[in-house]
């Protein structure tokens, strides 16, 4: 099992597959390209499963590790491996990147093999940056894997895709650029380019407070935050269905795992001397934001304010350093995998057929898309945070430990449970109920087949994790109390 | 897993099976398959609750986790049941009830395009409902909780394309949820400071726990824990101020209301705060909270049930006070009394909403009081079994209800926490009111003229609701055409009003003995002895009988007699009564018209506020803030510093040539400056 290199295969097989998808071209043979781009998405995810299947949960050690020397005198190496930190989001990215496939299918008509590609070769760069362990690796995916995202918005995307597009850019790159700062500083006091490494080099406060900052300025960015989230929304309503799915289902989950990988153990005094400002601002964006969405009369604007608002119980669950409130964060990315790339997706839904995303165009869709209407009832309650549903376990777990850590703290993310249902729910009602709103409405066709599967996969995930998300939980525990006790003991 | 084990599962899941089966395929299954697969569920339910009923009748308790659910930390989330004399109370109580509804909504929802939607929705509440009572655990109560909450949700919209519905449940959801946010606050404090989310650990450690304080607040922990607990049950059980949802839900079909928002969900509350009994007793102060908000609902919310002509917000304003005499008797420690308050009341109020839903499908889909009246001729067996349930809910002794509501008002009597005066006060005065709201209502629909049939505009049959809610689309609310006559509802109907007027009748008599004065609840309900107010009401009673013939003497059953006395003497003795007499009491008429104001505070304060601060904060704090000056501002700053630069870098010698001049010009008089 050990001698295949399954992460090797899960970076470089889409990869490779996009490429392919490429040179088919755009000609005669769409539906060729499209065959193979599916093939390697479904191949691509099946080289993860036995990540989970073959995973030892009881060690918090590096598995499935790869190490081949890549640029001797600097001691950069291709090192590659997982933990219970990283390796449930190769799966999801490999699984998203299948349904995201699936979901362009028929819809791209312009230039549809590239529009593949991109997707796939972003799919590979990204779970390289789940498994890199070497930081120039690391930092060599988190930059490529803005690029087919960033052609993604700018070629496939709506009327303000350029802004969007420029602004998406631009917003990470400054962030990044710190961040490389703070990695070559590492790479000079450390002589290694090791990420584990960095995590028993000894620091001084001082420079533990600079590298964290950069760090944050970094990451911080890619959650988004309050208050540098502004390009979320703009990215989200001018990329097309499936870039927003994969944008809020992987690209927001790059951040808050960059915390978790460097900020937290490499500069742990810091991160818990800082804490309160994260903390601060995580809670800030649980309220705020609750409360521009509800403000918000654009679908995909809602719904990529509320992604922020989820992702502000991430953070808050890292920084409050308790094993629920991590653990709870970490599911609270997977489950926002699942419901917030459902919500873009059924907004695509929407969007294909009526070709507007105002809330106000819409109004009795339930009459006219019945199937649709339940499944959309089904995520928005996921994302409303009910029980049953993967959006419940995230939150609820982070919501215990925020109490556990401080009863005010637990106080204001706690309003979540009025705010996410206020701004779902309204939408809901406001698109589905009600009476048949106008002859366009009136006109819809129910989900095809096709639809029906995609939504279908993400309902059954959402409810299994919600039923039962031991087997997601207790992958994490070793890892998890691993870094606690290090962020713990320190490094002064 | 043991036999008796599985037939603990088999009562949840039983439910959960045909809901599934009739909501999957509810678009090509036949109704008759819909609704017999879910009667079969809801019957199998039944029937093992009653063989577990009896096997713990017989000792037999269980509790143990099913699987576990998640752990985290030395946190063990597990799915689990705890059967014991409770649990199998409520499970009777929620099966048989809802066995009555499923067969009631044959006859119900008959001409309905949702028919298979409807069964499926009911099904999978009855489900929610059981895991809710058979939890051992928060997780699970939260679980139950919450699943209770979203098929209230479906079933109050169901009818989606009323405008009115479609407001009613996000309102209902909504006001839940804050109830939840206390809900939630309150488990997580339990979580943080025992360590556990099991109740039969966290009561293990609740001596530990009563000497807790809440870091950063200085609050007793199990004060702050139990009102956050009971902040949940507010919403889930409508208590002021969280009840405004529960009117508006009548917007749902009829079977829901008597299942969801009379008999079980709303009771969930008061269930959830018994099992509580061990924390709650260990807070005064939490318990004098859930007294005065108790007994503000008993009394305030009668008082709405007066002005109402929509019979079924009559019953629904009746459920509300008669929610706020169980909370009360939770507030006097009389837990006991609450939950057999509960269980009589399932019965007599889900035979009083099916018997306002019978009386509606006769006046075809007409809700207004003033169209109808005279009604028992055409209808003799809805009268009949409205007419018990009349008497059970004013509590005319030996009938059920007036077992339960006198033992709370003993119970009450009895009492000397905070409170107990006021309270005292509202339950006794809310018995007058009970009788009258109740008796006014019968009168008007079953005797006096015959008011239907007539030929009305539209508007006349709707003009009523007014009265602050915005619902005057009843798109389906037909009434009787001129000359038509009312008839008797189809079997399915009446038999459900028969077998419900049963227990009705004859449940309180039989268990007022074991429920409140022996020791069914032993073990399960814990009062500590200075609370004990049962007790000391115990010692004055000797048989259901004696009691029942004591009750005559007493002064709520005078005060029940004159309410069903000025009943008659306003609408049947001198029926232009009430129109003389409104002009004075127009101030009063005018607050409760506009039902103490309180929905339009919130619609106001609370929904508007929100959407106002909402959107200063897009418009102030995204665009203009962060985008206009933070974002687009540096955007535009580094194209100014490049225009800047453009102007320097121009390639012109003069321009350089005189840069040159001003800066040489520029040391000079610095460096002399110095000098």
């Amino acid at each position: 099992m050990t001698d295949i290199p399954l992460l090797s295969l899960a970076i470089w097989l889409p990869i490779a597959g996009g490429l392919l998808v490429l040179a088919s071209g755009d000609g005669r043979n769409t539906a060729f390209s499209k065959l193979i781009a599916l093939v390697t998405a479904l191949f691509g995810f099946l080289v993860t499963i036995p990540l989970y299947t073959g995973f030892d949960a009881s060690s918090a050690s590096m598995q499935f590790v790869e190490l081949m020397p890549w640029v001797r005198d600097y001691n950069i190496n291709y090192h590659l491996g997982v933990d219970g930190i990283s390796m449930p989001f190769v799966i999801l990215n490999s699984f998203i990147t299948v349904l995201v496939v699936m979901a362009g299918w028929t819809v791209i008509e312009y230039k549809p093999s590239q529009y593949f590609a991109a997707f796939l070769i972003m799919s590979g760069l990204l779970n390289g940056i789940f498994s890199a362990l070497d930081g120039i690796l690391f930092y060599v995916f988190f930059e490529a894997s803005l690029i087919p995202l960033y052609l993604v918005i700018g070629v496939w995307g709506g009327k303000n895709r350029v802004y969007a597009a420029f602004k998406f850019f631009l917003y990470t790159l400054l962030g990044s650029l710190l961040m490389l700062v703070a990695l070559l500083y590492l790479f000079h006091k450390s002589g290694s380019f090791a990420i584990l490494d960095w995590h028993r080099e000894p620091l001084a406060m001082t420079a533990q407070s600079l590298i964290f900052w950069a760090f944050f300025a970094s990451f911080a960015v890619k959650v988004p935050m309050w208050p540098v989230h502004t390009w979320l929304p703009d990215a989200h309503v001018e990329a097309p269905t499936g870039g927003s799915a994969v944008l809020a289902a992987i690209g927001l989950k790059l951040g808050a795992y960059g915390f978790l990988r460097f900020s937290l153990p490499i500069v742990p005094d810091a991160a818990q001397h800082f804490a309160p400002v994260v903390i601060g601002l995580s809670l800030i964006a649980v309220i705020y934001i609750g409360l521009v969405a509800l403000a918000q009369t654009d679908m995909k604007k809602l719904v990529a304010y509320s992604s922020i608002s989820h992702m502000g119980f991430v953070t808050l669950g890292f920084f409050i350093f308790n094993p629920l409130g991590i653990e709870g964060a970490l599911v609270q990315m997977i489950s926002h995998g699942f419901v917030s790339a459902a919500m873009f997706l059924c907004i695509g839904v929407l969007y294909d057929r009526m070709h507007t995303r105002n809330i106000a165009d819409y109004g009795g869709v339930v009459n006219t898309m019945p199937k649709f209407a339940a499944l959309f009832l089904l995520f928005a309650m996921a994302n409303a945070g009910l029980p049953a549903t993967s959006g419940f376990v995230g939150e609820f777990m982070v919501a215990m430990g925020a109490i556990q850590f401080n009863f005010w703290t637990g106080f204001a993310a706690a309003t979540t449970l009025v705010l996410g249902a206020a701004y779902t729910l309204w939408m809901y009602k406001r698109v589905v109920f009600g009476d048949v709103a106008n002859s366009h409405v009136a006109e819809l066709d129910d989900i095809n087949s096709r639809e029906m599967l995609i939504l279908g996969v993400l309902a059954v995930c959402t409810l299994a994790m919600g039923i039962w998300p031991q087997p997601v939980t207790e992958i994490m525990h070793a890892t998890v109390n691993q870094l606690l006790d290090h962020v713990a003991a320190g490094k002064l | 897993m043991t036999s008796m084990q599985k037939l603990y599962l088999l009562v949840p899941l039983a439910p959960l099976f045909g809901a599934a089966i009739a909501g999957l395929f509810c678009r090509v299954i036949p109704r008759w398959v819909a609704h017999s697969v879910t009667i079969l569920g809801v019957a199998v339910a039944l029937v093992a609750s009653w063989v577990i009923f009896k096997d713990v009748q017989a000792g037999n308790t269980f509790n143990g986790a099913l699987y576990t659910w998640a752990t985290s930390g030395n946190l063990k989330m597990e799915i689990g049941f705890q059967i014991d004399k409770l649990t199998v109370m409520m499970m009777m109580v929620v099966t048989s009830v809802s066995l009555m509804v499923h067969v009631y909504t044959i006859g119900y929802m008959a001409e309905d395009p949702g028919y298979n939607r409807f069964f499926s929705y009911i099904s999978l509440f009855t489900f929610s409902m059981l895991m809710l009572v058979m939890s051992n655990n928060f997780v699970q109560l939260f679980f139950g909780w919450e699943a209770v909450g979203l098929v209230s949700y479906l079933l109050i919209g169901f009818w989606f394309k009323r405008p009115t519905a479609v407001y009613a449940n996000l309102k209902a959801f909504l006001v839940n949820r804050v109830g939840d946010f206390g809900f939630l606050l309150g488990i997580g404090l339990i979580a943080a400071y025992a360590g556990t989310l099991n109740y039969a650990e966290v009561f293990a450690k609740r001596e530990e726990l009563v000497a807790m304080t809440v870091a950063g607040t200085g609050w007793p922990l199990l004060t702050a824990a139990c009102i956050g607990l009971f902040i949940g049950a507010m919403g889930k059980s409508a208590q002021v101020p969280l009840h405004v949802w529960l009117p508006d839900s009548m917007e749902g079909p009829t079977p829901i209301s008597a299942l969801i928002h009379a008999a079980t969900m709303v009771t969930a509350g008061i269930f959830m705060v018994t099992r509580m009994s061990p924390l709650f007793e260990l807070s005064e102060t939490a318990l004098s909270f859930v007294l005065v908000i108790g007994a503000t609902t008993a009394l305030f919310m009668g008082f709405l049930g007066i002005i109402q002509n929509d019979i079924k917000r009559v019953v629904a304003y009746s459920t509300l006070s008669q929610l706020g005499y169980m909370t009360v008797a939770l507030g006097v420690s009389a837990y006991s009394a609450a939950v057999f308050h509960l269980m009589t009341h399932a019965f007599f109020k889900a035979l009083l909403f099916l018997g306002a839903g019978s009386v509606i499908m006769g006046m075809h889909h007409d809700q207004d009081m003033r169209n109808m009246g005279g009604l028992w001729k055409y209808m003799p067996l809805t009268w009949i079994t409205s007419l018990i349930g009349s008497l059970a809910l004013i509590g005319v002794p030996f009938l059920s209800g007036f077992y339960s509501k006198d033992s709370i008002i003993e119970a009450v009597h009895f009492s000397n926490i905070p409170g107990a005066g006021y309270a005292y006060f509202c339950v006794v005065a809310g018995v007058f009111i009970t009788a009258f709201y109740s008796f006014r209502m019968y009168f008007r629909v079953f005797h006096g003229p015959e008011n239907f049939g007539k030929a009305h505009d539209d508007h006349h049959a709707h003009g009523d609701d007014h009265h602050g809610d915005d619902d005057d689309h009843h798109d389906e609310h037909h009434g009787l055409a001129p000359g038509q006559k009312p008839h008797e509802s189809p079997w399915v109907v009446w038999l459900p009003l028969v077998l419900l007027a049963v227990p009705s009748m004859f449940i309180g008599y039989y268990t007022i003995q074991p429920m409140l004065f022996g020791d069914w609840f032993a073990g399960i309900v814990t009062v500590l002895p200075q609370h004990d107010v049962l007790a000391k009401a115990g010692e004055h009673f000797h048989s259901a009988a004696g009691m029942a013939m004591h009750g005559f003497t007493a002064l709520p059953f005078w005060l029940a007699l004159g309410g069903v006395v000025l009943a008659w003497v306003m609408y049947i003795l001198v029926p232009s009564l009430p129109g003389r007499i409104a002009p004075l009491f127009a101030p009063i008429t005018k607050v409760l018209e506009n039902k103490y104001f309180f929905d339009r505070f919130n619609e106001i304060v609370f929904a508007g506020g929100a959407r106002l601060l909402g959107r200063g904060l897009w418009a102030a704090g995204d665009r203009t803030i962060i985008d206009g000056v933070l974002v687009n501002g540096s955007a535009s700053a580094v194209g100014a510093v490049a225009r800047l630069a453009r102007g320097i870098q121009t390639g012109y010698i003069y321009r350089y040539a005189f840069a040159m001049v001003i800066g040489v010009c520029l040391l000079l008089v610095w460096r002399l400056g110095f000098k």
